[in-house]
């Protein structure tokens, strides 16, 4: 028993350590893109959009977080721009072209697994610490709107928007999107009534 | 300030690739991108052999001179070739008899590896097709049938049924052989009416 706790909180200490978040991060990226996994999690809409990119961007939210976190401070005020950055290149891999193009060019797969990384995750993980609560809430909410949007439509759709994917997948990922968007609701919820109310810790 | 100034920067080069990326808002699919493409950039066939329902070979480019119509299908599918076949089936009645051959041809390509001859022929006859102008064919090379999906931008994935989820449209092809315009085989009007435009 003591063993593993300790076992823990050595797993912990070395886990704040920059660097070793970093590499974390790297081998996340490496593993990512052997064909094995990209075989298996490009091969369905739901594991493409809601598994393997989420998993790319934690990967990116890593790195930013062990090697930039203290990069950028006069830019980035209050993780505003970062923000901005992490949208923008979120509602381009949305647009269901370019999705297809990952598939289908191996030179866009490339420009995925860079830029989701550098773009999504690593300004996410660097702005988050910068900006306000309130502009956390507005995140949150935002993403949970737009979760039940983006299912709606994907359910809704009456033509085929991916050309790699069959239709019956793209109402699955409908369902999927919409039912994490409750999810994340009721974790919010949940946290009026039982969490606390203190301050985000600063980091 | 300089804060304001990083993000007004941003939301332009934004708002700038998001334009971009879509052709201006034009397009958010692949199958948009390919039709705008063919549009800005017709493009020549490759001379590949086919075969029709009648065993007779031929190559697209036999019809350079004619407008021609190109779809692609399987014959066991019971829904968007089905519709496929009913705008050609509608073509072929709407259009004046004298036209149908000379000035108009229309090709089915079936990409099913599966579908011999006399599916091609009961596919046909389903529709009441017209050998003379409207051929159903196959590709008896895979790799001419690879070349060819490919320039049209046709994808094709099987699914665990033993069909296949295919990108749906009527193809033309100019007089001088150039894929130049692809619209949406539903409703048929939409073929006639662009059709019409070319007669």
């Amino acid at each position: 028993m003591e063993a593993t706790m300790t076992f823990f909180r050595r797993a912990h200490l070395s886990f704040d350590r920059p660097y070793f978040k970093a590499g974390i991060g790297i081998t996340l990226i490496a593993v990512l893109a052997l064909p094995v996994w990209r075989g298996l999690l490009e091969s369905s809409l739901i594991n493409h959009m809601l598994v393997q990119i989420p998993l790319l961007a934690l990967a990116g939210w890593l790195i930013g977080r062990g090697i930039f976190a203290s990069l950028f401070t006069e830019w980035d005020e209050r993780g505003i721009p970062g923000l901005l950055i992490a949208v923008f290149a979120m509602l381009f891999w949305m647009i269901p072209r370019w999705l297809d193009a990952a598939l289908s060019e191996p030179f866009w797969e490339v420009v995925k697994f860079v830029t989701i990384p550098l773009l999504i995750g690593a300004p996410l993980g660097i702005s988050w610490l910068r900006i306000s609560s309130f502009s956390r809430a507005v995140v949150w909410t935002n993403a949970i709107s737009m979760l039940v949007v983006i299912g709606w439509l994907y359910v809704e759709a009456p033509v085929r928007v991916c050309n790699n994917y069959l239709v019956n997948q793209q109402e699955e990922f409908g369902y999927t999107a919409m039912a994490l968007a409750v999810v994340i609701a009721l974790y919010w919820v949940s946290r009026l009534f039982f969490g606390s109310w203190e301050e985000p810790e600063k980091h | 300030m300089r804060g304001a100034i990083t993000i007004v920067a941003l939301l332009i080069s934004g708002a700038g690739v998001l334009w971009a990326a879509t052709d201006g808002l034009q397009v958010i699919t692949a199958e948009g991108a390919r039709r705008l493409t063919i549009e800005e950039k017709p493009k020549p066939l490759p001379a590949v052999l086919l075969t029709d329902q009648r065993g007779e070979a031929f190559r697209l480019q036999d019809f350079e001179g004619s407008n021609l119509l190109v779809e692609f299908i399987y014959t066991r599918c019971a829904t968007l070739c089905t519709s496929l076949g009913e705008t050609f089936e509608q073509v072929s009645r709407e259009l004046p008899k004298d036209d149908l051959g000379s000035r108009v041809n229309m090709v089915s390509i079936s990409f099913d590896p599966r579908d011999t001859e006399s599916d091609l022929k009961d596919y046909g006859e389903r529709f009441d097709a017209v050998s003379d102008h409207w051929r159903i064919a196959r590709v008896e090379s895979s790799d001419e049938l690879e070349q060819l999906l490919e320039t049209f931008g046709i994808t094709v994935i099987p699914d665990q049924w033993g069909n296949f989820e295919h990108n749906a449209a009527v193809h033309f092809v100019d007089r001088k052989g150039y894929l130049n315009k692809i619209v949406d085989h539903d409703p048929p009007t939409r073929t006639l009416e662009t059709l019409w435009k070319r007669l």
